[in-house]
């Protein structure tokens, strides 16, 4: 039977008004509060201060002297390792990290959870920007192989500061 | 006279793709926010390194100095000197007493801009040597170049 005049349904609307006011809320929020993130990494360095060691010291084990000279405006004008000049300009770090290899050896790496190995003592000028600094500890610290870090020297300590 | 008026027509656009986009942009916007950037500081720009890599596992009671270019050190957000950081790294150690550690549990994690002088790095490391704490960690960011 065919049914004549079937009755119209009514159309229920909801009011999203208040939802997309909130919706838009949120998205300001997250707009204003993103921040692209810079990945960031640490050189994790054991100072304690100095004497407190109760261990007799092997004179074959004195630290690596690394000694940066800056100029007044804070730029690397000389860096030194034990006495030996590495220079100052861009080639001056690769020149001290073959510096390194050439006298710890890349054979025999240094087992991570011994916490033994060479060290090297920091020695720079007051003024010296610390990029140099975080430079110079990259370059005695490793390279990278590829996507490989080979490790080099990983006890790092200061000087004290010259004033 | 009695005016008639015509009815008109309520003109309503379709909203369902602008919603669908603005839902979107919320769902890209949370999964890339990141809240632990709050140790960041205005005042700090790091320097670069192509060696470090972001850590697996957050260091234990980390304690972080932001070390500016004229050499102020800002600790839990207030300023100080490295004469005076003494009084704010006590502050910190009373909280890693109070929860029966020492110093040398401790992790001094030192963001330092790029162009402040190196001298200034080494007197907070003194300073911080002083107040028996021992464990370092120089941050730096990851040069991805």
């Amino acid at each position: 039977m065919k049914i004549r005049n079937p009755p119209t349904g009514e159309k229920n609307e909801l009011n999203m008004t208040s939802m997309i006011d909130i919706v838009f809320l949120l998205l300001i929020f997250f707009v204003m509060t993103f921040k692209i993130v810079e990945l960031e990494g640490d050189f994790s360095v054991k100072m304690p201060l100095a004497g407190t060691s109760n261990s007799t010291i092997d004179p074959t084990e004195l630290p690596l002297k690394l000694r940066l000279r800056s100029d007044d405006t804070g730029t690397l004008v000389g860096m030194e390792l034990n006495d030996i000049q590495m220079g100052s300009g861009p080639e001056a770090f690769d020149k001290l990290r073959g510096t390194i290899i050439g006298q710890i050896g890349s054979s025999a790496p240094v087992p991570e959870e011994a916490g033994e190995g060479p060290e090297v003592e920091i020695d720079t000028d007051y003024n010296l920007r610390y990029e140099y600094v975080i430079r110079a500890i990259t370059a005695v610290s490793g390279y990278k192989d590829g996507d490989q870090v080979v490790k080099l020297i990983e006890k790092i300590k200061f000087a004290k500061p010259r004033r | 006279m009695r005016v008639k008026r015509d009815k008109v027509d309520m003109a309503e656009g379709d909203m369902t793709p602008m919603i669908d986009m603005t839902f979107q942009l919320i769902a890209f916007f949370m999964v890339l926010i990141n809240f632990a950037q709050t140790e960041a500081n205005d005042h700090v720009v790091l320097p670069n390194s192509k060696l470090v890599k972001p850590p697996e596992a957050p260091l234990v009671f980390p304690i972080v100095l932001h070390v500016a270019a004229d050499g102020r050190v800002y600790l839990g957000g207030d300023d100080y000197t490295a004469e005076t950081l003494r009084i704010g790294l006590d502050r910190e150690l009373a909280v890693i007493r109070g929860e029966g550690k020492t110093p040398a549990d401790a992790n001094v994690v030192i963001r330092g801009h790029k162009d402040c002088a190196a001298g200034e790095i080494q007197e907070v490391v003194r300073v911080c040597q002083d107040s028996q704490l021992v464990n370092f960690a120089l941050r730096v960011k990851e040069d991805r170049s």
